[in-house]
């Protein structure tokens, strides 16, 4: 019987942290699912595949995006930035130094999501306001409960690129 | 007169009962052989409580070449200098492989980095009941600190050996051992002292430790020891293992509770390309190189299933629990799947004598069900081989999840090994391991290593809840804010903080076991919650009726000298007292003692009753677990608790009908946001006399009725159920 071919053209190539990497996927699947079981970027989450946890969230040429409700197909030639790419030559981005600052994580399962979605954050306001923040980190879920440590984490982060 | 007279810790709920383990036998120069050369300390504990109960026979003790299960932890100091300790507990979040890091470094004198924790490995670790209870700091953290102890005086006495002096004379540090404090030239490392040797040694609770006032690591904020692994995402979870030829797991799934499988076809599925079809009897799944196309296969299937019970409702679950109560007290009973023991005519409670009272009050409370939520929903990796099944799983309980997997799979416990990877949280709910067996079912079945991620909604659907609860309390108080009496009848959620802690002559407090229509399970302080915020409530009712203010009127009744201090240590803190700020502001107080912690919490509030929203705008507690491990980790562990607190408190409820939950996603299960979370603060009391208590779970107790307080402060409208507002305030 049939594959699933049928169901959407695949796709064999994605623009993952600066380099073209060659995949062979369905289009239909999720670029999360893309993203961890081809590629080993597990650095992103699955927490609901529904788009209201935030655990996936990485950067689609810039912008935040749940990777678990965004098809490999949808993506196209846009630049795809994963958390695995925010240390550079061994030195931790200033946002993950914070969030090691502050303690921003019990589990850590949320971790990923919320430093990608706190990233693009100070990518396009470089002072945020608490009440931005907490705007626009709404879509991420911490389960253990450390918001307070994370908007302060944020906030470190963005006194630190400022310093820079 | 007193129900339960005896406050011990209610056994976790899941498989209390479940078959021993087998013995864990190792053979030290196997040992030695795996980890290499050097020196190793076993702690020995009495077997009962190795056990978590239940005598039995040591074996193996001391000497001799085998070391048995009541080995609870060792550590081994290799030829490098290199600290590795190994211990059956699990790292879910609430950071012990921080705190027992600590511990062994405190005792060793060596940097924390030098210390390597081996954890929840059964086939590397020594048996473990499991990581609950809160029973990680106040029982492996002493273990630990004795063998490390222990170790460093192995190691003195090899350098006293090899400088020739007496070891009096030595100092420890940073992993070195001087020959005198004055002269730092004459050094000799732990890798040079245990360079070729092959030293064990068993040590017990005799063995002499630092006090806490003398700790240097112990006590300080030491950063989560593998913090840069979760900022970078380089930490791999259970979900994120791999193994070369693994495919992906699904199971389909029944329409309900209790429906059984009727018929099942299979062939469309088979007929897809890559997918394996696994049928087992009523266990029916697909495995397919990818989770997408595993999906796919399972939707493919077809399967007809019986007609689920009616059950209760949300709605009619209270009355439901009532009526349903079986006969006798009891501690909430084990955890189960629906049905429950078959109903029984009630026992009649003994009337409250309400004696000199000259006020009574009646109430009722509930509690909704709710769910644990971790964000790592149930996951596992199963890899099948004729002679090992390994699996790696998210679990609090590894060797309890190890004789799951070998009952179910019908092989001898020493055949399967399961790994705990530092898990993405429990909260109490991740005991059993349901995707654990499944995925190994199917690694057996398709001969390849499975990994099986179960999806928000099933982990919603098929995984344990918050037991519900109704809460009857009757009491009786004089005018001067004496309490006379007082009944309280816990039904179904349990005994955990149902004794209050505050002095009345005469009170009944009975846990009650009812049918429930859910599968129910420990959560973090168990029915701790639901029965303080039932408690603490009740408090502030009887206060508003005495016209007393509510802190003065449980100051009135209490005489537990830690529980004053924290009522007062947040109160100061929080300015109770002091006036409120204009329009709609409400300020309420709560607290109680649990699992030895002591808590107390305040919340202000800014409510509206035009358009029924409800803000936490400030949330203080103040806490008290003894001497305080580790104080950064601790404030952390607070506020995570209020803020899971305040998620069950105000608006977190499953809701189910005709056997099956009708919210399982997180767009329908309300769980705390950035946008929920008040200005949260708290006061630390560090009794550095005491042992220390852990401190995962009772702070979550405070916050429901501080909340429910401060809104009857803010608008006169008091709420008895949780959640209080899950569709906004109702006047």
């Amino acid at each position: 019987m049939e594959r699933r071919d049928l169901f959407m053209p695949r796709v064999k190539e994605l623009f993952v942290n600066g380099k073209t990497v060659p995949v062979d996927v369905d289009g239909e699947r999720s670029l999360l699912s893309v993203l961890r079981e081809d590629l080993d970027l597990t650095g992103a989450k699955y927490g609901c595949g529904e788009g209201e946890c935030g655990a996936c969230t990485v950067l689609l040429d810039g912008n935040p995006i749940r990777s678990c409700r965004t098809t490999a197909g949808q993506v196209g030639k846009r630049q795809i930035t994963t958390i695995e790419s925010l240390e550079q030559n061994g030195r931790l981005h200033p946002l993950q130094e914070a969030f090691l600052k502050e303690d921003s994580m019990q589990c850590g399962y949320c971790t990923s999501g919320m430093i990608m979605s706190g990233y693009a954050l100070l990518q396009k306001s470089r002072d945020p306001s608490e009440a931005e923040i907490i705007r626009s980190m709404g879509g991420n879920i911490c389960r253990c409960g450390v918001y307070q440590r994370i908007i302060a984490a944020i906030k470190d982060g963005a006194q630190a690129l400022q310093n820079k | 007169m007193n129900s339960h007279d005896t406050q011990i810790l209610e056994p976790e709920r899941c498989a209390p009962d479940a078959p021993a383990p087998a013995r864990l036998e190792v053979n030290r120069r196997d040992f030695f052989k795996t980890l290499g050369y050097g020196v190793m300390v076993l702690y020995l504990v009495p077997s009962a409580l190795a056990r978590g109960g239940g005598a039995r026979g040591g074996g193996g003790r001391g000497g001799g070449g085998a070391a048995s299960a009541d080995i609870s932890a060792w550590i081994h100091i290799g030829e490098d200098g290199s600290v590795t300790v190994f211990t059956g507990k699990a790292e879910v979040g609430q950071n012990i492989r921080t705190s027992l890091t600590q511990a062994v470094a405190e005792e060793l004198c060596v940097p924390v980095s030098s210390v390597k924790m081996l954890m929840a490995d059964t086939d590397l670790v020594p048996y473990d009941m499991g990581t609950f209870g809160s029973q990680t700091t106040p029982q492996m953290a002493p273990q630990l600190h004795r063998a490390a102890a222990a170790a460093r005086g192995v190691l003195l006495d090899m350098a006293a050996e090899y400088f020739k002096v007496d070891k009096s004379a030595l100092t420890v540090a940073d992993g070195t051992i001087f020959k005198s404090a004055a002269n730092r030239n004459l050094a000799v490392t732990f890798g040079q002292l245990t360079k070729g040797q092959k030293f064990t040694k068993t040590v017990d609770n005799a063995t002499r430790i630092t006090p806490a006032s003398d700790w240097k690591i112990a006590g300080t904020s030491v950063p989560k020891v593998d913090g840069r692994d979760f900022v970078t995402g380089k930490h791999k979870y259970s979900s994120d293992m791999k193994l070369p030829g693994m495919l992906f797991g699904k199971v389909l799934r029944g329409t309900a509770w209790g429906a059984k499988m009727v018929s099942v076809d299979t062939q469309a599925a088979e007929a897809m390309e890559g997918v394996k079809v696994v049928h087992d009897g009523s266990f029916v799944g697909a495995v397919a190189p990818d989770s997408l196309l595993a999906e796919y296969a399972v939707n493919a299937i077809t399967a007809k299933w019986s007609d689920p019970p009616e059950g209760p409702t949300d709605k009619t679950i209270f009355e439901y629990l009532k009526n349903n109560a079986t006969a006798g007290g009891g501690g909430g009973g084990a955890a189960r799947r629906g049905g429950g023991g078959a109903p029984a005519a009630r026992a009649g409670a003994p009337a409250p004598a309400a004696g000199a009272a000259d006020q009574t009050l009646k109430q009722t409370y509930t509690v909704a069900y709710i769910a644990h939520t971790p964000l790592e929903p149930r996951a596992a990796l199963a890899d099948w081989k004729p002679d090992k099944l390994t699996v790696w799983t998210g679990t609090q309980r590894p060797f309890g999840v190890r004789t799951e997997l070998a009952q179910a799979l019908g092989i001898p416990e020493e055949r399967v090994r399961v790994i705990v990877p530092d898990t993405g949280s429990g909260y109490g709910g991740k005991h059993t391991g349901e995707a654990a067996v499944e995925a190994a079912r199917m690694s057996r079945a398709v001969g390849k290593p499975v990994k099986l991620v179960w999806t928000r909604e099933e982990e919603f659907t098929w995984a344990f809840f918050r037991p519900a609860a109704v809460i009857d309390v009757t009491s009786g108080v004089r005018n001067d804010g004496t309490l006379t009496s007082w009944d309280f009848v816990n039904y179904n959620s349990g005994s955990p903080g149902i004794n209050s802690p505050y002095r009345i002559a005469n009170k009944t407090e009975v846990s009650r076991v009812t049918r429930t229509p859910l599968a129910q399970t420990s959560y973090r302080c168990l029915a701790a919650t639901g029965n303080n915020f039932a408690r603490e409530v009740h408090m502030d009712e009887l206060a508003r009726l005495l016209k007393m203010d509510p802190l003065e009127f449980r100051l009135k009744n209490l005489a537990d000298a830690r529980l004053r201090a924290v009522f007062e240590a947040a109160a100061k803190a929080f300015g109770w007292g002091a006036a409120k700020p204009a329009g709609g502001r409400g300020f309420g107080i709560a607290g109680g003692t649990e699992k030895g912690g002591f808590v107390a919490t305040c919340a202000e509030v800014l409510a509206d009753k035009a358009s029924g929203t409800v803000k936490v705008v400030r949330a203080l507690t103040a806490f008290d677990c003894g001497a305080i491990v580790n104080p950064n980790h601790l404030k952390n562990q607070i506020e995570g608790a209020m803020v899971m607190g305040l998620g069950g408190a105000l608006f977190e409820e499953i809701e189910f009908q005709k056997s099956m939950i009708t919210n399982p996603h997180l767009a329908d299960y309300r769980v705390p946001r950035f946008a929920d979370i008040p200005k949260i603060e708290i006061v630390l009391l560090d009794n550095k006399g005491l042992a220390s208590a852990g401190a995962g779970e009772a702070p979550i107790i405070g916050i429901a009725p501080a909340v429910g307080n401060a809104i009857f402060d803010a608008t006169g409208i008091r709420l008895r159920s949780m959640p209080m507002i899950p569709a906004g305030l109702k006047a």
